[in-house]
């Protein structure tokens, strides 16, 4: 399976989304923001950093460069999206994901690990967990409050789309501790910590976030044998 | 030639702590009947030709699209003086 990873100027992430990907079993593919290509990838990851230095507002420009005009019509079309953090502020600028990324509440950015309780555990991204699993993941954002207006928050709790959400108060005032959503199919999906850092307990707080990228290798598996069985049945 | 002003808010209903944070260090200025501050943005854009309704039509575009985001900002727009 080949998962490409977009490098924006500021991307920061890029290398650990990478090496994320690589330890899960799949070949990371370097996408760059100018190029109108996605080099024929199963899935691409946005990663976190600070894309054109968070001009205007975290995602504001980044939205309009040439490898996201690739990308939106791909995702629309079910591509496996995850954006992380920066990515994540990529995805709801681009209207791919509602809402949007604020300020933290204490106006103090946060560097620390977070637990997480997985919401919905039937997306591409994170289908190797169970519903109510715990995750310990860093979190290091200053604009990292999820807000909406009641009525998108209510459809996304009623419709299973929170993926992830603080375990206990949200650290940085999200709108019902929320912390991760998913799209109405559920194939993009946008967060805030950071799963691509804790793959490994030599680099990261835990293991925990290898399943974002363990369980898109494993839906992608599953799709390719689908299609494969599909084609038998027909021939 | 002519300006345009697109100034942009935070809706209210949306948590403002930049705003709060500078309420907090005008009372320890002294500024004690300050009692609240919301903190925006200005833009000032030159365009070709007069502010007429079209190209003001033009800027309100724009700033839906890319000045502000209609989740969570709203944004007012008038030619300079």
């Amino acid at each position: 399976m080949r998962i490409g990873v977009v490098t924006f100027p500021g991307s920061l992430d890029d290398t650990d989304a990478a090496r994320a990907v690589r330890y899960a079993g799949a070949e990371p593919v370097r996408l760059w923001h100018a190029d109108r290509d996605l080099r024929r990838v199963d899935a691409v990851i946005l990663p976190g950093g600070f894309s054109y230095g968070d001009y205007l507002r975290c995602g504001a420009i980044a939205r309009f460069s040439p490898v996201m005009a690739e990308l939106i019509p791909a995702a629309r079309a079910g591509l496996p999206v995850l954006g992380i953090c920066n990515g994540f502020q990529i995805l709801c600028e681009a209207h791919l994901l509602p809402g949007a990324l604020t300020r933290n509440a204490g106006l103090r950015f946060i560097t620390r690990d977070v637990r997480l309780t997985v919401g919905n555990a039937t997306t591409p991204w994170t289908g190797g967990y169970h519903a109510g699993q715990q995750l310990l993941v860093p979190l290091k954002s200053g604009e990292g409050a999820y807000a909406a207006d009641q009525a998108t928050l209510d459809e996304l709790e009623a419709a299973g789309r929170v993926v992830v959400r603080y375990a206990g108060e949200a650290p940085n005032g999200a709108a019902r501790g929320i912390a991760g959503i998913c799209s109405d199919d559920g194939n993009v999906v946008g967060l805030m910590p950071h799963p691509e850092h804790a793959i490994d307990p030599l680099t990261g707080p835990s293991a925990d976030g290898l399943g974002f990228f363990t369980s898109v290798v494993r839906a992608f598996a599953g799709a390719a044998a689908a299609t494969e069985a599909e084609a038998g049945a027909l021939r | 030639m002519a300006t345009v002003i697109v100034d942009v808010m935070l809706k209210p209903e949306i948590h403002d702590p930049q705003g709060e944070a500078v309420l907090g260090a005008s009372h320890r200025l002294g500024f004690g009947n300050v009692t609240a501050v919301r903190q925006g943005k200005r833009f000032e854009l030159e365009i070709d030709g007069p502010a007429d309704g079209a190209a003001l039509a033009a800027v309100e575009e724009l700033a839906r699209e890319l000045l502000a985001n209609p989740v969570i900002e709203e944004f007012s727009l008038h030619p300079a003086d």
